[in-house]
């Protein structure tokens, strides 16, 4: 379940978000970012949400006009993948209150706080929604006080 | 002072802000990149004031841009300012920007260790969480070392919060400071255990990706693992535990038997696809490696299997394809289970997902049998024609060349139509391979060469349709195995005029030349064959009309760029000619001209040239020219691999640059044979044909399933096959039926169920016996390679001749001789067996029991007798007692006799001289696989050569390469132990380094060499 790295991006290929839990230069990840833009925003809408890259294993899920992306490794469990996402999009739901592509990019910094109090280092460290909302709030909180 | 503040707050006020940022991005759509460069300046302006809470803004604009692909490693030290803020505020933006835009070669990270170390120690849970969360998206080896104490304390923290986040950038702080795991493990442990379910669960994720890269570490938890197995709920947990048994099974096959029944509980009471799918897969893998041993694993790969046929029914694409992935799996060892479900599959192949598609015809690739062969290949026929998406189809076309037709000699027939459908696709980039199983399958299948021959003519007739775009393709490749075929044989040609015709069109010019070429020479065979037909028919006109035929088109092809069909053309042009002057004086000329392309190509075994015994004076190994001289061998020398010695200039040894020779002679002629089609390669795929008869003793005549028609007329389809091969088929069936019942009518017993349809499992019975063509052998061949013996006198020393054979069967050549003045008769060998080698004794016979001696011995003579030993362990030495009891008849008398004798099983009579190559020896060295030892020998007072040479006759060793005094060898136990030497000599001292995979046996190998050393 260790993901190598989460995309989020557009229909039209812009980057939304962006989260690599293995260190790669600059370089690299622009390069690994375009590669797989173009190939999942090639795949056709009733194809399946795996696909073999590199060594990898990708697993993309498509909510409304917005792309969720990870690379996990081989032996690792596609069907747990798709429900992380899942769980990602729930909790950008909750937050923002039916969530569109446009909060993202506004709050793009928030949408990365919530991710970081659901994954830690690749792995899931909150499997509670709640829990996890929790975090943020009072981290929100803390904000507003200073 | 205070105005300052204001001022800057004033500022701030017409500052951009993040979402000011991102709004005027998405207006500047057409000059997106000079918008942004303005903004950079914006920000760099920013980051020079005192502000923090404008450099916070700036930075955070910077992390959008970063996301952008703008570099802005320019600001590192200004992210690590705002990182160090006192208000949460900015700290978390700070961290955040480090977290994307920080990598190891960053170097202000060295600055940010006691800020970290501060953060990590806040009162304020939220620091402490957002110093964990950046810092496992930077730590680098440095601060993994400097912090790893402190994360350590905080896996101990009050607040379930922190201690999560602490246990989980543990394995982060493990990768890059692996020191840190040992202090640190017993505190992970006692996490698995924690209060608070989050950090329970984080503790196993890092346990489980700790265990998969080093499972034989973590054995020691399989009980604790088991029982959070047994009572967790979370299934992302389970998941992980049974991803981590998963890894450990392969090194305790206990646990996997105990996992089986827990796995299959869940498989049956989940409800969440994700650890459903996690248990088949790990049931899978689990049962691979029990492979043998589990007693009742069919009933739980039924159960995998038909639950993953619950995910490839179900409408999800994504349960479809990971069902045909794990089903692939399966498939490796279980074929059966998973050819039952060959509906499923093949419905799968009308996918609209592509993928899904391709896993199917993955799994189809493996499921073929001689049985389902018709119905995969008709089905597949019909998916090449309507198949979209170009890799789909490549790879559809390849499983139709490769796998399928080369299954079984059942289908050759339907091979060739296939080959012939297949070059109607456009696209297809296997041109070459289709062009050399149609020659192989022409020349070795006398039978079928017929039909073959008319479908060829037929391409070569159409050959306009398939070009286009063919040269690009390659598929032309096709066009020289038709010519060739059809000029070969060309007496099963209909119409030979017309197949000379197509040949000679004048857009054959625009083949690739290696292809014109066979095209013409072919012609010429054509010709002979036309001139033969008409020869005996009154009609010279035909004939002639021919010739003349040939004289027109043949000039096309005498101006071709190509030398190869220049120099055929004009010669067989001339020939025409000057047969053409002939047949107009009325001469018989078919004859000779026939005669030109006299005599039948069969294919030669691949072990023919090894079989042609060695005439009398000739030495292989004699030079025949000079010896290259010193300074180029000096050249060719490989690298050394043990050590490096200093080479002292002496002229290389004959033997050794022999085998270099030899070598290099050996993979020309490999080469050379690899490129000729008449060469019946040893490579697997062309052997398949051969798979029931191994030896070439065996081969002469093989009788193979042939259950399609031989000849059917006009171009090739499949449904014809396939139909009749069903009516006889179910005729058959019908027959047997008949007899069946009459047999139940007998005895009563139950129904049997009968299947009905073509995937009946019942063997299909030959139609038709094809003959194979022999493949030559020369003649006086020895049956079979005899391996040297070297007498030895008898009652003494048994010379023991190590065979392979399953690799722990050694054959014993044991030479009797009757030095005696009597006759000697009723011999009996017995050995009192070991635990580990046993005589080979013939069923029925007791474990005591003697072998009797299949001769008698008249004084003075001796013979040989064979015995065979199964051995378990060779890497001891072992010595076996035993008796031989004999009759021994003077004139008057008879009296029994018994001699007793020792058996010596050295560990050096189970090592088998085998040639290896340098290359080959250094990679086995480098594997890093073999435990080394040495020896020292004193006082060794002989040539180096004659020491190599004694090591290589006494314990079967062989030179792989000679410098100098030094030399490395290399031999093989019959059990596939890698045995390497390297001996060096200096002064009567023998050096001996030496490896193997078996320490033992090479402790006892190097002893034994020690005492062959001592004794002269």
């Amino acid at each position: 379940m260790l993901m190598q790295f989460m995309l989020l991006f557009s229909r039209q290929g812009k980057l939304r978000l962006q989260k690599w839990y293995v260190p790669l230069s600059d370089k690299e990840k622009k390069k690994i970012t375009r590669e797989l833009v173009q190939t999942v925003l090639a795949r056709k809408p009733k194809m399946c949400s795996f696909l073999e890259w590199r060594d990898l294993k990708i697993v993309y899920k498509r909510y409304a006009s917005l792309y969720f992306c990870c690379a996990i490794e081989d032996q690792d469990n596609e069907l747990i993948t798709l429900e992380i996402i899942h769980r990602y999009v729930e909790l950008l739901d909750k937050y923002f209150g039916s969530v569109c592509e446009l909060d993202i990019i506004f709050n793009f910094e928030k949408a990365y706080f919530i991710l970081d109090e659901f994954l830690l280092g690749g792995e899931a460290q909150e499997t509670s929604k709640k829990n996890v909302l929790k975090a943020i709030e009072q981290a929100d909180l803390l904000q507003e006080v200073n | 002072m205070a105005l300052k503040i204001v001022k800057g707050s004033i500022d701030r006020m017409f500052d951009k802000n993040l979402q000011d940022l991102v709004r005027g991005i998405r207006n500047h759509k057409e000059d997106e990149a000079k918008y942004i460069s303005t903004c950079i300046d914006e920000i760099k302006q920013e980051l020079k004031q005192d502000n923090i809470a404008v450099k916070a803004n700036a930075v955070c604009k910077l992390t959008y841009l970063q996301m952008l692909g703008y570099d802005v490693s320019w600001a590192a030290f200004n992210i690590v300012e705002v990182m160090s803020s006192s208000k949460f505020t900015y700290k978390r933006i700070g961290y955040l920007a480090a977290s994307q835009c920080f990598h190891e070669g960053t170097d202000v990270i060295m600055l940010t260790t006691n800020q970290i170390r501060k953060d990590l120690s806040s009162p304020n849970q939220y620091d402490t969480g957002v110093a964990l969360t950046g810092l496992s998206c930077f730590v680098t080896p440095d601060l993994a070392r400097d912090l790893a104490n402190d994360i350590m304390t905080l896996m101990s923290h009050t607040k379930p919060y922190i201690r999560k986040k602490a246990v989980l950038i543990m394995y982060k702080v493990f990768l890059k400071y692996p020191e840190s795991l040992r202090p640190a493990f017993p505190r992970l442990k006692e996490k698995l255990e924690d209060p608070d379910p989050g950090v329970q669960s984080a503790a196993v994720n890092v346990i489980c990706e700790l265990a998969r890269r080093n499972p034989k570490n973590y054995l020691s938890l399989a009980p604790l693992f088991f029982k959070l197995m047994t009572s967790s709920t979370n299934n992302w947990v389970l998941i992980k535990i049974i991803k981590l048994f998963g890894a450990l099974t392969p090194l305790e096959p206990r646990l996997g038997k105990k996992l089986i029944e827990p796995l299959t509980n869940l498989i049956h009471s989940t409800s969440a696809m994700s650890l459903l799918y996690e248990c088949v897969n790990t049931v899978i893998a689990v049962l691979i490696s029990l492979s043998s041993g589990m007693p009742n694993h069919s009933a739980s790969i039924q159960l995998c299997v038909q639950k993953l046929r619950i995910l490839i029914e179900d409408s999800d694409q994504n349960l479809k394809y990971l069902g045909l992935l794990a089903m692939s799996k399966i498939l490796k060892t279980h074929p059966k289970s998973v050819q039952s479900h060959k509906d499923l599959i093949l419905q799968c192949l009308d996918d609209k997902d592509e993928s899904i598609r391709l896993r199917a015809l993955d799994l189809l690739y493996g499921m073929v049998s001689k049985k389902n062969l018709m119905e995969i290949v008709k089905k597949l026929m019909l998916h090449v024609d309507k198949a979209e998406g170009t890799t789909y189809r490549d790879e559809l076309q390849h499983t139709c060349n490769t796998k399928l037709c080369n299954c079984s000699t059942l289908i050759l027939l339907r091979y060739i139509s296939i080959l012939v459908e297949l070059t109607r696709l456009e696209g297809t980039r296997h041109g070459h391979l289709i062009a050399s199983q149609m020659l192989d399958v022409a020349i070795r299948v006398k039978a079928i060469r017929a039909f073959a021959v008319a479908q060829m003519a037929m391409l070569l007739d159409n050959a306009h349709l398939l070009t286009g775009n063919m040269q690009r393709n390659g598929i032309c490749e096709v066009l020289y195995a038709a010519a060739w075929i059809c000029g070969e044989f060309s007496e099963h040609l209909e119409d030979p005029n017309q197949t000379l015709e197509a040949m000679l069109r004048p857009k054959v010019a625009t083949l690739p030349g290696h292809i014109q070429a066979v095209y013409v020479q072919n012609a010429a065979k054509l010709f002979a064959t036309v001139l033969r037909k008409h020869e005996g028919a009154t009609d010279s006109q035909a004939a002639q009309e021919t010739s003349q035929l040939l004289v027109e088109r043949l000039p096309l092809f005498v101006q071709s760029a190509n030398l190869e069909v220049q120099e055929r053309a004009s010669c067989i042009l001339q020939l025409v000619k000057y047969i053409q002057k002939l047949q107009q004086k009325d001469v018989e000329v078919a004859e000779e001209v026939s005669a030109l392309f006299a005599g039948e190509l069969n294919p030669v075994a691949p072990k023919a040239q090894k079989k042609v015994p060695v005439p009398e004076g000739l030495d292989l190994d004699a030079w025949i020219n000079e010896p290259p001289s010193e300074s180029e061998s000096e050249d060719e020398k490989p690298k050394a691999v043990f050590a490096k010695e200093e080479t002292k200039h002496s002229r290389p040894r004959h033997t050794e640059v022999d085998e270099k020779e030899l070598a290099r002679r050996r993979e020309a002629r490999k080469q050379e044979q690899a490129n000729n089609p008449f060469y019946i390669k040893s490579s697997p795929s062309s052997q398949k044909v051969y798979q029931d008869a191994p030896g070439v003793e065996h081969i002469p005549v093989v009788q193979i399933d042939l259950s399609v028609p031989l000849k059917v007329p006009g171009m090739p389809m499949s449904d014809q096959y396939l139909k009749l091969e069903e009516e006889r088929r179910q005729k058959e069936k019908a027959e047997k039926k008949k007899k069946e019942k009459k047999k139940k009518r007998e005895k009563h017993g139950k129904g049997k169920k009968h299947d009905s349809g073509p995937e009946s499992e019942e063997d299909i019975t030959p139609a038709h016996h094809v003959d194979i063509v022999t493949e030559e052998m020369p003649e006086n061949a020895l049956p079979s390679d005899d391996d040297d013996k070297d007498p030895n006198d008898p009652h003494k020393v048994y010379d023991i001749q190590g065979n392979l054979q399953d690799g722990s069967q050694v054959v014993v050549s044991v030479i009797f001789e009757n030095k005696s003045d009597s006759f000697l008769k009723s011999m009996e060998f017995n050995v009192l067996d070991s635990l580990n080698s046993k005589l080979q004794r013939p069923e029925g016979a007791g474990p005591h029991d003697g072998l009797v001696v299949p001769f008698q011995l008249p004084p003075g003579v001796s013979n040989e007798a064979r015995f065979i030993f199964s051995v378990q362990s060779i890497v001891m030495p072992q010595k076996l007692k035993g008796t031989l009891t004999f009759i021994v008849k003077s004139e008057d008398s008879s009296t029994h006799e018994k001699l007793d004798f020792k058996l010596h099983f050295t560990c050096t009579s189970y090592l088998i001289t085998t040639p290896c190559y340098s290359d080959a020896y250094a990679k086995l060295l480098e594997s890093g696989d073999l435990k080394s030892s040495s020896l020292r020998l004193e006082g060794v007072n002989m040539p180096f050569h004659h020491l190599l040479a004694r090591i290589c006759f006494h314990h079967h060793f062989s030179v792989v390469e000679r410098i100098d005094s030094c030399a490395s060898m290399y031999s093989r136990s019959i059990q596939g132990h890698h045995v390497c030497l390297l001996v060096k000599t200096a002064d009567q001292t023998v050096s001996i380094d030496a490896k193997c995979d078996e320490p033992s046996l090479l402790g006892n190998v190097l002893d034994e060499i020690k005492q062959t050393f001592s004794q002269c």
